[in-house]
């Protein structure tokens, strides 16, 4: 599904060169590798947030490679989620919906729809502001979803949250895949994490983004 | 040993550094009161009453709050984009940019009014002075409307472009900072749900700086308000027609009525500080 050829992204002075990764449709990839060796790079460079100097990127057997982030069907969820500050969770789970101009009561009907599956209802009338990192984290997720991309970005989702809550967010990852058809390329630090998550684990060593654990078909 | 590392004795105490930081802001503040006290010893109800009363002071003051609303209306315009720009891209010469933005604020004010009135009237383009293609346009408008002016040097919109000059150069400094403090990778997220960068600017990043956009409309209209060497170069201090508070007070000086000087003085103090705490007010209504 996520087929990446030759790819060589820039960022700064940072080059990464060559990369080929290939993850198949409906699969859960894992990035890991050492920290500044570009792997929140490449996962910007599938969203279309930074440019390929060189390469080609498909998501099934179309080419997004120059395609704007909008226009390529992802979900991203960063770090700490970066929720949008002045909008109540309401507004965030139908923002994407309601940019991409759905009608209002469809992009209310999918937040609440998104709300339910992620438990957070109760908090559909509050800001940002005071929301613990578990529920910034589920926030994230559904907003993400909220206009059902067939591709899901994670920058490590999961690295900022004590255990229990880390727990509680794999299950719900688990279950979203089980009721999402996304495939998904999530980048961590944490082993645990990728042979919970992982059908597949990649690894960035130099400029080699290695098949370390799984199958590419 | 490691009891002995722990001792009391071995850690400084706060004392002198609390003194010393409140010790320097306290002297500042007091420095301030110190020059409004001074100011005030010097003044009295009746010079106070006698420059509100005075038909060139009060028509001053309304061209002070005329032209420094427009100021800082203009400063927001042009310093959304440049500090939006500064803070989010990266380009060849950006040091330049970011240092070319800077000039107004370290340039003698006088120089700026000094450059503004060789650009306006010594530069050609296609054969005539920048005024003078400015002076054709703006007449068509006065003939239309007498209350257009019909030309910039020496006239209202010179009072404007003076104080512009200095005061966008703080707002775009304020606005700079502002969408450094903003986390861009919202935007990012913005993107891949379905807006453009400019969406992503409109519905992301701008009313997350409705702060800073407060904040840089105050210091542009606070430093439009005290603005007076361009001004004077630049539009000249003609009673009725180019006088705003900071020249009413170089023309009372000018004449030797020093308590009219002071009594305008604190007209101005009190201007500033009552658009200042209304503006304040209001933003932070705005963003509770």
């Amino acid at each position: 599904m996520i087929n990446i050829k030759d790819l060589s992204v820039r960022a700064g002075d940072f080059r990464l060169s060559n990369v080929n990764l290939r993850v198949p449709k409906s699969a859960y990839a894992v990035l890991m590798g050492k920290t500044g060796c570009g792997k929140t790079t490449l996962l910007e460079c599938v969203c279309g947030l930074k440019r390929a100097v060189a390469g080609s990127i498909y998501f099934d057997d179309h080419e997004v490679t120059n395609l704007r982030p909008a226009e390529r069907g992802v979900g991203y969820v960063p770090q700490d989620g970066a929720i949008f500050s002045t909008m109540k969770v309401s507004d965030q789970l139908a923002f994407g919906p309601s940019v991409r101009g759905w009608e209002k009561s469809e992009a209310k009907l999918r937040s609440e729809e998104i709300a339910d599956e992620l438990g957070i209802g109760y908090l559909m009338n509050r800001y940002p502001a005071g929301l613990s990192g578990g529920e910034r984290q589920r926030i994230a997720l559904g907003r993400a979803l909220s206009c059902r991309p067939q591709v899901l970005c994670l920058d490590e989702p999961l690295s900022a949250l004590d255990d229990d809550t880390k727990d509680e967010i794999c299950e719900l990852i688990e279950r979203l895949r089980r009721n999402h058809p996304f495939t998904a390329l999530h980048i961590t630090h944490s082993r645990a994490e990728a042979e919970r998550l992982g059908d597949m684990i990649f690894k960035i060593e130099g400029n080699d983004c290695l098949l370390v654990e799984g199958q590419a078909n | 040993m490691a009891e002995e590392a722990y001792s009391p004795s071995k850690i400084r105490s706060d004392v002198p550094f609390l003194a010393a930081i409140w010790g320097i802001s306290g002297m500042y503040v007091v420095l301030i009161i110190a020059v409004l006290a001074a100011d005030a010893s010097y003044t009295s109800v009746h010079d106070l009453w006698s420059a509100v009363n005075d038909p060139n002071v009060r028509a001053s003051i309304w061209l002070t709050l005329q032209t420094c609303s427009v100021t800082a209306i203009l400063s927001v315009i042009v310093s959304v984009p440049a500090g939006y720009v500064l803070a989010r891209y990266h380009f060849p010469l950006k040091r330049v940019f970011d240092s070319i933005l800077d000039i107004p604020i370290v340039l003698p004010p006088l120089v700026i009014g000094l450059s503004l009135l060789i650009l306006f009237n010594q530069v050609m383009v296609g054969g005539q002075s920048i005024e003078k293609w400015l002076g054709e346009w703006l007449s068509g408008l006065h003939a239309w409307n007498e209350s257009i002016p019909s030309g910039v040097t020496y006239r209202i919109p010179a009072i404007i472009l003076a104080q512009f000059t200095v005061s966008c150069a703080f707002a775009v400094r304020t606005m700079r900072n502002t969408f450094d403090g903003i986390d861009p990778r919202q935007e990012k997220v913005a993107m891949t749900l379905g807006c453009g960068r400019s969406g992503a600017f409109w519905l992301i990043a701008l009313p997350q700086a409705s702060r800073g956009v407060i904040a840089a409309g105050t210091l542009a209209w606070a430093r439009a308000l005290g603005e007076f060497g361009p001004v004077l170069v630049f539009a000249g201090a003609t009673r009725g027609s180019t006088e705003v508070l900071a020249t009413t007070v170089f023309l009372e000086i000018s004449i030797g009525n020093l308590e009219g000087a002071v009594a305008v003085s604190f007209l101005m103090i009190a201007v500033a500080i009552m658009v200042l705490t209304a503006v304040r007010i209001l933003g932070m209504r705005q963003t509770v």
